[in-house]
This record gives C-alpha cells, structure tokens and sequence, in this order.
C-alpha cells in the first residue's frame, strides 16, 4: 500500500471514528434541552413577542418547534431577571390568544398592555402572549408547567370545549415531543391520559443521536437565524391579504368528538383543568371560556359554530359553571362577549377591534386581582 | 446541484477509478456531462421543453464545435464515432419514456418519438452539414456569435422570454396566457454561452486549438461546471484532458477537501445566511437603519459563500475527474480596493470580459488616439454594464453594473494621483481599503438583489441613515 493509501485510509478511518463517537456521546447525554436555552433572542435579538410558530417560516420569519426551552428562551418573558415593580400576567390559551392574522400590536397581550395598568402597590402591570396555536388542555398545561420559572403574579388560561375532549391532549406535536415532560405532569397530577400513549414520539438510541436530532436541531439554528429577520422587520406571522371568512352556514353534523348527550365532567378533560391550577399553586388563576362566534346560517338551528353542536357546547356550559363553583376556581364566562362581526377565519379567530371588546371584559373581570 | 447529485458524480468518479483501466476517461467523462445536461436541466411547465433544452445546449455545443473547424478541414473518425455516441445517448435519454423502471433522466416524461426524431433529425442534421462543410464559410462563425447573443438577450430580457415561452406553450397545445418568463430556465446556458463566444472569438483570431468533437463537447458541457462556472478556458481544459489520469489518493484527498469546504459554504453558511439576506421582502418591511446593514451583510456573505461553495465544489468534482478547473474567487471581501476585489471575485468571467471586451475595446480607442481617461471610464463602464446585464436585462442589474464601472474608474484615476502623494502606512491602507470596498461592494449588492429601483432607493435611503 503506498504512502498516500494509507494516508487516506487513516483520514477515513478517523473521521468515521469521530463521527460514532461524537454521535454516542450526543445520545448517551441528550443536550437538546441545554442546546435549546442557548439563544441570541434577548441579547442582539429582541426576544419575541409571542411563542415561535410559523407555517410558512420563509414569509413569517418563523417556525414551529417543539423544543419548550428554545421556545420560551426566545420570548420576551424570559429576558432576565423579573423586574421588582411588575406585576406579571400571563396569557394561555389557543391560536385565538397567540393571535392568528394579528399582527403583535392587535393581539390581546398587546390590547391588554395598552391599557397601561398599576396596581394599587404601584407596580405596573404587564401581560405577556404564552397562546400557542393548537387546542388541546395539555399542550397549555405543559406552558404553564414552564412559564412558572419565570414567577407570574397571575395566570389568565382562556379555553374552549375544543380544547377538552380526552382524545385531543395528546394531539398536538408539543405534547407528542415531549413525553418525558407530560409523563411527569401526569403522574403527579394524576391524569387520565395513557402514558404508554402511542401519540407519544419515544426516540430510539438511533433516533437521540446527533443524526437522529439534526432536525431538531435545525430547527434550533433557524429559530435563531429567523431571529434576526424578526429583529429586522418586526414580523413574525405572514398574514395573507385575503382568507376565507369563518363559516357561517354548517354542516348539517350533530356529533361531537365520542361525547353522548348529558355527557359527565370525566367525559372531558378537566383533570388536566385541574392540574394547571395545581400547578399555578399560589398565582392566581384566572380561567376565562373564550368567545365564539355564533353562525345564523344553513343549520346553525343545531349548531352554533363550526366547531359545536349546540347540545355539546351548552353541556359544556353547565359543567364548567358547576365545575368552577365546586372546585372554588376563579372563572368567567365571556363566550358571547365579542360582537359577531369580529371574526376572522375561525370561530374564535378575532379581528383587532374583536381583541379590543375582549380585552376590555378581560380587563373589567382581572382588576381585583391585581395584588401582588 | 443538489446534495444527491454531488454523491452520484463523487460515486461516478470512484466507479471509474475502478473501471478506469478499461473505459478511456474521455468517454467516461462525455458520457456522464451529456447525461447530466439531462439530469441536471430544471423541469419546465412547457411540455416535453425539459428535454429540448438539454437537447439544445449539446446540438448549439456541437455546431459551434463543427463551425470552428478550420478552413478545408473535414471531420475525423473519432469525431463521426462521438456525433454517433451523443446521438444515441440523447435517444437513449428520451426512449426511457417506455421505461418505467428507468424512467426519467429528465424531471417529465420525454417526448414521444415521432417528435423526437425530428426534433434530433434537425438538431444533429444541421451540425452534420455545417460539419461537412456547408455554411463554415467565415461569415458564419460572425453569425453564430450573434446567434448565442441573440438566444442570450431572449432568455435574460423578461419581456421576450415571456413572449418565447407564449409561443412554445401554444406548440405544444398549451394556454399561451399562461406563460412565464420562468417558464425558459435553460441550466446551464449563461456559462455555455461564454465557452462558446471564448471558442469562436478564437477561432475568428486563429488562437483555437485542433479540437476533436468529444474534447468540445465535454468541455463546453463539463458537468461540475455547467451550472455555475468557473468559466475555463479551452486550450488549458484540453491540455488536462489529454493527460494520463488515475485517480490516487492524494488526489481523491485534495477533492475531498474541497468538495466538503463547498458543501459547508454553500449549504451550512450560504444557505443559513439565506434566511435572513436581504430580499424584495424584507427590504420593503426593514424600518431602522442598523437592522438594514445586517440585512445587507448577511446578503453581502450570503452571496459570497453561495457562489464560492459552488465553485470550490465544481473545482472538486473537477479532480476527481482529473480535470483542475481554475480558481475563481480570492478573498474578494477582504481585498484592498475595488480592481483587487473584480481580480478575486468570479475570476475567470473578470478575464474573460478583460479578453474579450475591455481589452479590445480600449484598443479599439487607443487607436483612435484618444486620451487615457475616456478610454478607462467607457471601457469599465461597458464592461461592467454586460457584466449586469448577463444576469439579466433589466434597470437594476444596468444600474449595479454601472456602479461598479464608475466605482472602478474612480480607483483608477485615484491610484494614479495618489501615487507618491500619500504617505500612509501600509496597514492602515490595506484596512481601510479593504473596509471601504467591501462596503462600496455591498452597497452595490442592494441594486443587485432588488429588481425594483424604488425599493432599492428606500433602502439606499435607509442604510444613510434617513427615513424608510
């Protein structure tokens, strides 16, 4: 074998030994979750406004992840230490709180902000956007979960039925992502939901290798390069000039999810309700029924949207109420709070003008908690 | 080129190593760039023109080639052998049509073969009768210039490649109102074009060497630089071509090397910067100064690692094949003035126009006795007008063009009476030289990557410092 063989033997013998080693030592030691706290955002990048999630990433500057840490390390509530005169609120809930076709000044944290609020302490009072937009009880749960490293005074979790049903917490790709974290969530809080959940993404060895998570870890790097795209323009959602308005005739279906008619509170999710109050411990929680647009279409004798069934959503009504006054939770009903006109694509999508009558119930409904 | 089209030619050079001893490299090397004319061509929304432009590009290379022979010369054997070897490779191409299991080199189906032998019959009919003699009277290799010009303006000019693409769709039964001017991506074209004028401008000067029809062929379709360069230079290319090669370790290493600095030039770096480049979005939405300049920065970089990724991955791929294609960039951001900065930044086009167009030209004046400086600033500024308008006829790329002709100008008669007058140190000339290009350089990046003159003006405008 000649000089130059075997030089080139060594070289190839070497790099593929770096590459098993640096690929076991990524899977043995699984840094994605120290990967994901590392972050310009907050430092040359000002930190977002609302958590990281983009269809279309090229036109919003932004993309859906499933790293929890990348995504909070990226949001402006996590820009260093609580400042000692806020009084902070936080925002969960769905695409209707994260603010779908809202550019960041119209959503409801921006709405909520504008009213430039004191409490009587004198502490001035901020409202950060922790929507996320995909509806599941779970998904918000796993929000809070990690929103309370960063102390709230108080927690608004705005939901809906459509968040409720058993089979949709494990739907969405947040959960999916991150068994460990919602494994945890439910044993100590003793949740309904399956942890053997086939919904549930377990990686392989294979899979926890540098290899396996170059797409995560992708996804890490272009949340940080979108960053300055987001920086530059402000953007972080492509809103299209036009879309096709909410429904307002509707299918002529009566069923909802498995629920049967006089469907119980163990029919829906209210253990992972539950749990988020829990888990807010001392911060007061505040958990509002969002509004909803009401069709007066084809069908909307039976159905109020095209989401509920006017049966399933009026049980749904009850059993919050009786729900909210057993369990002593704080909560409000606003479900007809905004007028019909102030709808977007959705049946809870609002208009900023929809944000505005929102905020101001929401604003009316938080000013006796306001007590840090 | 994307990264499964970089394994299967990195594959294809090992397999000839292999098989090397048995297959001469010219055809291995003739074989694998008329294939990759077909497979690397874009699909197109115009019926079957997937095909027909790959089929172009060889037939337009052959009949350059048969129009350069010289003066009572007719073609060899060898050549006969290698018409033949293209011909039955493209109809190989097109008759996997009936192949499912083969089918497609192409990105759609290609045609059917009525058509097809047509089509072939008149591309290879008219490079056959050119090459036994018919028409290579010297009017046509003027003529043959202006023909790659004339196809050159259609397919760089919105307007008439718009027109062009309406009247092939309504060839082929297809709604004309539909058409796009995107609808003629021709791969490959705008560097077989300047092979080609190279190729006839020397022959025009009697400096073209004998080439056979295998040796034109494959370098004016040499695959790892079709797409995108470097722009090599005939006579050094045949030279590589006739040497024995063997592809041995060293080698295999030195390509290596570059084809992994490639790799992460262009699709680590190049397309990271990407997402946040300046772009007709973006510039409309930037509203603060500091944020525009990283924009242009990241462009500025972005463009840089693109274009340099690709030429250190076509100058790999170039050695595993034996065939060293010449460099074409030298850290052309980090040069001292603007002439450095054209001498490192896309090479072998800045010596292909300085052959071809500045020289000529300023000799052309010079003989007409005309003072130094008008002969400077007209040949830069027509040299780097073309340099624009080669990536397309429109306002934006003639003002980017402009900018550099006056940009390099401005150097010339500042070098001249700065010499011996300024007593700076070296050091310092160099930083603030180097500083000051790259941000002549990137400000003229905001005409380059922004079609529309009023968008660029906001964020000249922006950049300055003033009001969106």
């Amino acid at each position: 074998m000649s000089e130059s063989m075997r030089f080139l033997r060594n070289v190839l013998g070497k790099a593929t030994l770096l590459f098993v080693a640096v690929n076991l030592l990524f899977a043995t030691t699984d840094p994605l979750s120290f990967l994901g706290n590392l972050s310009l955002y907050n430092g040359p990048i000002p930190g977002r406004q609302r958590i990281p999630f983009g269809e279309e990433p090229d036109k919003a500057y932004n993309l859906s992840l499933n790293s929890l840490e990348a995504m909070f390390a990226s949001h402006e509530l996590t820009a260093g230490a609580k400042p000692v005169d806020e009084f902070r609120v936080i925002l969960i809930g769905d695409s209707s709180v994260w603010g779908f076709l809202l550019e960041n000044q119209d959503t409801l944290s921006a709405q909520l902000n504008s009213a430039d609020l004191t409490t009587p302490a004198g502490h001035s009072v901020r409202f950060y956007n922790l929507g996320y937009p995909t509806i599941s009880l779970t998904k918000d749960l796993l929000i809070i979960d990690e929103a309370m490293r960063y102390q709230p005074d108080l927690i608004i979790w705005l939901v809906t039925l459509e968040s409720m049903p058993h089979n949709k917490q494990t739907f969405t790709p947040l959960v999916q992502h991150n068994p460990g974290r919602v494994r945890a969530l439910i044993a100590e809080y003793g949740l309904s939901i399956d942890p053997a959940n086939p919904d549930f993404k377990d990686l392989t060895f294979l899979q926890k290798t540098l290899w396996g998570q170059r797409r995560p870890l992708a996804d890490l790097l272009r949340l940080q390069l979108y960053g300055f795209a987001w920086g530059a323009t402000g953007i972080d959602q492509y809103i299209p000039a036009a879309y096709t308005e909410r429904a307002n005739d509707l299918p002529l279906v009566t069923e909802y999810y498995d629920l049967e008619p006089d469907f119980t509170a163990d029919a829906i999710a209210f253990d992972v309700l539950d749990a988020g109050i829990a888990r807010a411990g001392d911060v007061p929680l505040l958990l509002v029924n969002e509004p909803m647009f009401i069709a007066d279409g084809a069908n909307s004798d039976i159905r109020y949207n095209f989401f509920y069934p006017k049966w399933a959503y009026n049980r749904y009504l009850v059993l919050m109420a009786e729900q909210a006054a057993v369990n002593g939770w704080l909560y409000a009903d606003v479900w007809q709070a905004v007028s019909n006109d102030e709808y977007t694509n959705s049946a809870i999508h609002l208009t900023p003008a929809g944000e505005v009558q929102l905020a101001a119930k929401l604003l009316e409904l938080i000013h006796p908690l306001l007590n840090p | 080129m994307t990264l499964i089209q970089i394994s299967t030619f990195v594959a294809l050079s090992l397999l000839a190593r292999v098989f090397g001893s048995r297959l001469p490299r010219r055809w291995t090397l003739l074989t694998i760039s008329v294939l990759a004319v077909f497979w690397l061509q874009p699909a197109s929304p115009i019926r079957n023109l997937d095909f027909w432009l790959p089929l172009l590009t060889i037939s337009i290379a052959a009949a350059a080639w048969a129009v350069t022979l010289p003066a009572g010369t007719r073609p060899a054997r060898r050549d006969g052998i290698a018409g033949f070897f293209v011909l039955g490779l493209a109809l190989a191409v097109a008759l996997t049509r009936y192949i499912p299991a083969l089918c497609c080199l192409t990105p759609s189906r290609p045609p059917e073969t009525l058509p097809l032998l047509l089509g072939m019959g008149i591309f290879f009919g008219v490079v056959w009768l050119v090459g036994r003699g018919f028409a290579r009277q010297p009017w046509t290799l003027h003529a043959r210039v202006l023909a790659v010009i004339f196809l050159f303006i259609i397919l760089k000019s919105e307007p008439l490649a718009q027109l062009t693409a309406a009247g092939l769709r309504g060839l082929m039964g297809q709604d004309p109102t539909l058409a796009q001017p995107t609808d003629l991506r021709w791969l490959g074209f705008s560097y077989l074009a300047f092979r080609l004028l190279h190729t006839l401008r020397d022959r025009l000067s009697g400096r073209l060497p004998a080439l056979y029809l295998d040796e034109f062929l494959t370098y004016a379709v040499f695959f790892p630089s079709l797409t995108a360069g470097p722009i090599d230079r005939v006579e050094r290319f045949q030279k590589d071509l006739q040497t024995e090669f063997q592809l041995d370790a060293i080698r295999f290493l030195e390509a290596g090397e570059r084809l992994a600095q490639g790799l992460f030039m262009k699709f680590v770096l190049g397309d990271a910067l990407a997402l946040f480049a300046l772009n007709p979005a973006n510039a409309a939405q930037v509203s603060t100064t500091g944020w525009a300049w990283l924009l242009l920065y990241a462009y500025a970089l972005r463009l840089f690692f693109d274009f340099a990724g690709y030429t250190h991955m076509a100058i790999g791929l170039g050695l595993l094949f034996g065939i060293r294609l010449p460099e074409n960039f030298n850290r052309p951001y980090l040069q001292p003035n603007l002439t450095a900065f054209w001498n490192g930044w896309h090479m072998t086009l800045t010596n292909w126009l300085r052959a071809y167009v500045f020289n000529p030209f300023t000799r052309a004046l010079r003989a007409r006795k005309w003072s130094i400086a008008p002969i400077i600033l007209l040949g830069q500024l027509l040299t780097m007008l073309l340099v624009g308008l080669w990536h397309g006829i429109t306002l934006n790329f003639a003002i980017w063009g402009l900018w550099h002709g006056l940009g390099l100008f401005t150097h010339n008669r500042w070098a001249d009476f700065a010499k011996g007058r300024l007593n700076v140190s070296p050091q310092l000339a160099a930083i603030s030289g180097a500083l000051l290009t790259f941000h002549f350089v990137a400000l003229g990046w905001v005409w380059f990557a922004l079609p529309d003159p009023g968008l660029a003006g906001r964020v000249l405008r922006l950049l300055a410092g003033g009001a969106p």
